[in-house]
């Protein structure tokens, strides 16, 4: 099994992200969306990352992109892969890399595909930009392979159909097409499948993880949803405020969590074994300020396990707490965090 | 979009009909009485009265238009008059269709008129086109990519100024200093091709249409510059980033092709509202244009003249209107008409 954070120097990891600082200047102060970032990602894993909006998922998919050079956004720390600091690279040497050994797939296909170009046009200039050599036609048959693969029936007629054409799901199955395309080692999804149907979801989060099999590419989960990556997912880490609170296998963070936050995630998901009128329970409060966070624990505001007396939550910064590879961001002694999961957490037949 | 585009231009010939007859309600509603400013300095009663007879000034409106309309598809013939045809049909002129109308004032059918000054119109239409798009369009463009800096206040900030300025100030301005005062340009004339060829032809366009570019190409950095800026923040555009294209690609296939189309609209339309005569730039450089003709003929009661002129300009303007309209169908594949 893989370690959440390995021994510093030995990663063989594909990805290896230590302590990433992503910070925004703005008007009213620097927006820290990133705060010291730290994890791995083996070839062909699946890392789900979860958290509510504004938790810095998305601005951490886009600094492992470099989508954040030549904007105002600071980035520190490093992002190992396949050895080399993606940081550290020129523009050029990463613009070689992006679409090719990283992928990413949006969370709104119509809005991130071209309106006036049709799908086809698109994925093969997404193949051709890195296999310059191959003809046209070549290039042309590749993608229709591609739509074939990811389950779009009459990839010949509808390669040349515009994104209007298509209907939510097909879009985002072109865009996933799109993303595997160059047969990348890391894929990112952004919320994949929020903008879609809710039948069509399913459909979706299996077609990737059967052709991430196929493909044996490594992907990065971002959502809102736990349930969704305990299923898929081989890894989980679990953000709040643009640090991540709790990681660990799926089943650690899923069926034994142990941060207060995750706790309060698991209660607001829908589940089926649940009973069909109990209310979903969102965690009070709001996110908080990226400007200027919380002391102590950012999590203190609203965190219904607080208990500044004993353990300083509102003054003292958590540090993780790293055991059996399971990190967790919270004073409670680990062993009570187990208590109250077992006891207060966990439904009857989980 | 066969049946679109049939059903646009009836309805625009309608609507051109209709502007006609409105053109015609104004001007018989003038307390001027039109006939007199035919008749010269001895004019006696009984010639006025021949003159507004003469002229149709003597019938309700309606059926002064009625004539009118029926002229653009069988053809006329002026003064309206059988029994003068008989004694005298040398003095009858014969206006074959399409007519629109027989000036009294200038003693030449409308058409003959307007065939004579449009060019004269339309090229400085044209070349000020030309340079507005090229300047504004490119000048946008930069703004938005250099958004911020200095570059991008320099063009907006100068860009104001002239959009500040009146048309004729900006025209008086270049004619005195750039041709009379310091010589740099010619003192600008209209010569056609035919008659000093393309190159006296371009040098006579240069001021006037610059001036005119001018007036527009504030109008145009801003737009461009907004479209640019708005097209930057697509996602679409960041897909493009994702899949790794080099930044001149990104910029000339996506960015570009998202902000320009919205501008072809209105450029189009513009370029429709100024082939039928621009008034005051053509009146600074004593530009013998459609719009100098429409305010003489305005001026002097001229109202075949007029009613010609508003008729060409109309349809320049309905034209460019179902022309860009059938245009964003083919760029944008989204559009469809039925
Ligand atoms: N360019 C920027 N300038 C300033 N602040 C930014 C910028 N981009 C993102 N942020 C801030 O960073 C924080 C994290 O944003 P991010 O998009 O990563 O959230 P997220 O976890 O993806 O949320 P969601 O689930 O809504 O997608 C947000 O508070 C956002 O306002
Ligand atoms: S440290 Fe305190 S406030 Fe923070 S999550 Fe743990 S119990 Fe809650
Ligand atoms: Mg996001």
């Amino acid at each position: 099994m893989s370690t959440w954070v390995p021994t510093e120097g030995t990663s063989e990891a594909l990805l290896s992200v230590r302590d990433l600082k992503v910070t925004f200047p703005t008007e009213d102060g620097l927006v820290k969306a990133v705060d010291g970032l730290t994890f791995d990602l083996n070839a062909g894993e699946t890392l789900g990352i979860v958290g509510e909006s504004g938790s810095g998922k998305s601005v951490t998919s886009q600094a492992i992109m470099g989508l954040h050079r030549g904007t105002r956004a600071k980035v520190e720390g490093s992002i190992g892969f396949e050895g080399r600091d993606l940081l550290k690279l020129e523009d050029e040497e990463l613009r070689v890399m992006r679409g090719r050994d990283i992928a990413m797939i949006f969370q709104d296909p119509l809005s991130a595909l071209h309106p006036y170009y049709t799908v086809g046009n698109q994925i093969v200039e997404a193949y051709k930009i890195h296999h310059g050599k191959t003809s046209k036609s070549a290039a042309r048959a590749h993608v229709i392979d591609m739509l074939e693969r990811v389950g779009i029936p009459n990839p010949q007629k509808r390669i040349d159909q515009y994104p209007h054409e298509f209907s939510g799901g097909m879009r985002q199955r072109a865009m996933i097409a799109m993303a595997l395309v160059n047969n990348p080692r890391l894929v990112i999804a952004d919320e994949p499948t929020t903008a879609l149907d809710v039948t069509v979801q399913a459909q979706i989060l299996d077609l990737l993880m059967d052709l991430q099999k196929e493909m044996n590419s490594a992907i990065i989960i971002i959502t809102h949803d736990l349930g969704v990556v305990a299923e898929m997912a081989d890894k989980i880490m679990v953000m709040y405020g643009g640090k991540a609170v709790e990681g660990g296998t799926a089943d650690q963070t899923f069926y034994s969590a142990e941060h207060p936050y995750t706790w309060g995630l698991l209660q607001s998901m829908p589940r089926i074994d649940r009973e069909r009128l109990e209310r979903l329970q969102p965690i009070p409060g709001n996110p908080p300020s990226l400007i200027s966070p919380p002391s102590g624990c950012a999590f203190h505001p609203r965190c219904a396990y607080r208990d500044d007396e004993n353990l300083g939550c509102s003054t003292i910064v958590p540090e993780f707490d790293v055991q059996d590879w399971h990190p967790v961001r919270c004073l409670i002694p680990a062993p009570k965090r187990k208590a109250i999961f077992d006891t207060e957490i966990r439904t009857p037949s989980s | 979009m066969f049946a679109y585009i049939v059903r646009r231009v009836a309805a625009g010939m309608v609507m051109i009909l209709a502007m006609s007859l409105v053109t015609m309600v104004l001007f018989f509603a003038s307390p001027v009485d039109p006939a007199r400013y035919t008749c010269g300095k001895n004019c006696t009663p009984e010639l006025l009265e021949q003159n507004r007879k003469a002229l149709g000034y003597d019938q309700p409106v309606l059926s002064y238009w009625v004539d009118f309309t029926k002229g653009i598809f069988v053809g006329s013939e002026f003064p309206k008059d059988p029994a003068l045809k008989k004694s005298a049909p040398e003095t009858i002129a014969d206006c074959p269709a399409p007519c629109l109308g027989y000036s009294p004032q200038s003693s030449r059918p409308v058409r003959d008129i307007i065939v004579e000054k449009l060019p004269v119109s339309a090229s400085l239409a044209i070349a000020a086109f030309i340079m507005w798009m090229i300047a504004g369009v490119g000048l946008g463009i930069v703004a938005a990519l250099r958004k911020g800096t200095l570059v991008d206040r320099a063009i907006v900030g100068s860009a104001l100024v002239f959009y500040a300025f009146p048309t004729f100030f900006i025209g008086l301005g270049l004619y005195v200093f750039l041709a009379l005062k310091w010589g740099i340009v010619p003192v600008p004339a209209y010569t056609s091709i035919a008659d000093g060829g393309v190159g006296l032809w371009l040098q006579g366009l240069l001021l006037p249409a610059l001036t005119l570019a001018l007036v527009y190409i504030a109008g145009y950095i801003r737009l461009t510059r907004a479209f640019v800026l708005e097209a930057k923040g697509e996602d679409y555009l960041r897909t493009a980033q994702a899949k790794g294209l080099k930044s001149g690609r990104i910029l000339f296939k996506h960015t570009l092709r998202g902000a320009l189309t919205p501008i072809a609209t209105v450029a189009g339309l513009d370029l429709g509202g100024l082939l039928g005569g621009t008034i005051i730039t053509e009146q600074v450089f004593n530009y013998d244009g459609l719009g100098r003709t429409a305010v003489m003929a305005a001026t002097t009661y001229d109202l075949p003249v007029t009613v010609g002129i508003v008729l060409v300009a109309a349809t320049f303007v309905i034209t460019a209107n179902i022309v860009v309209d059938v245009l964003y169908a083919v760029i944008d594949p989204r559009v469809k008409y039925s």
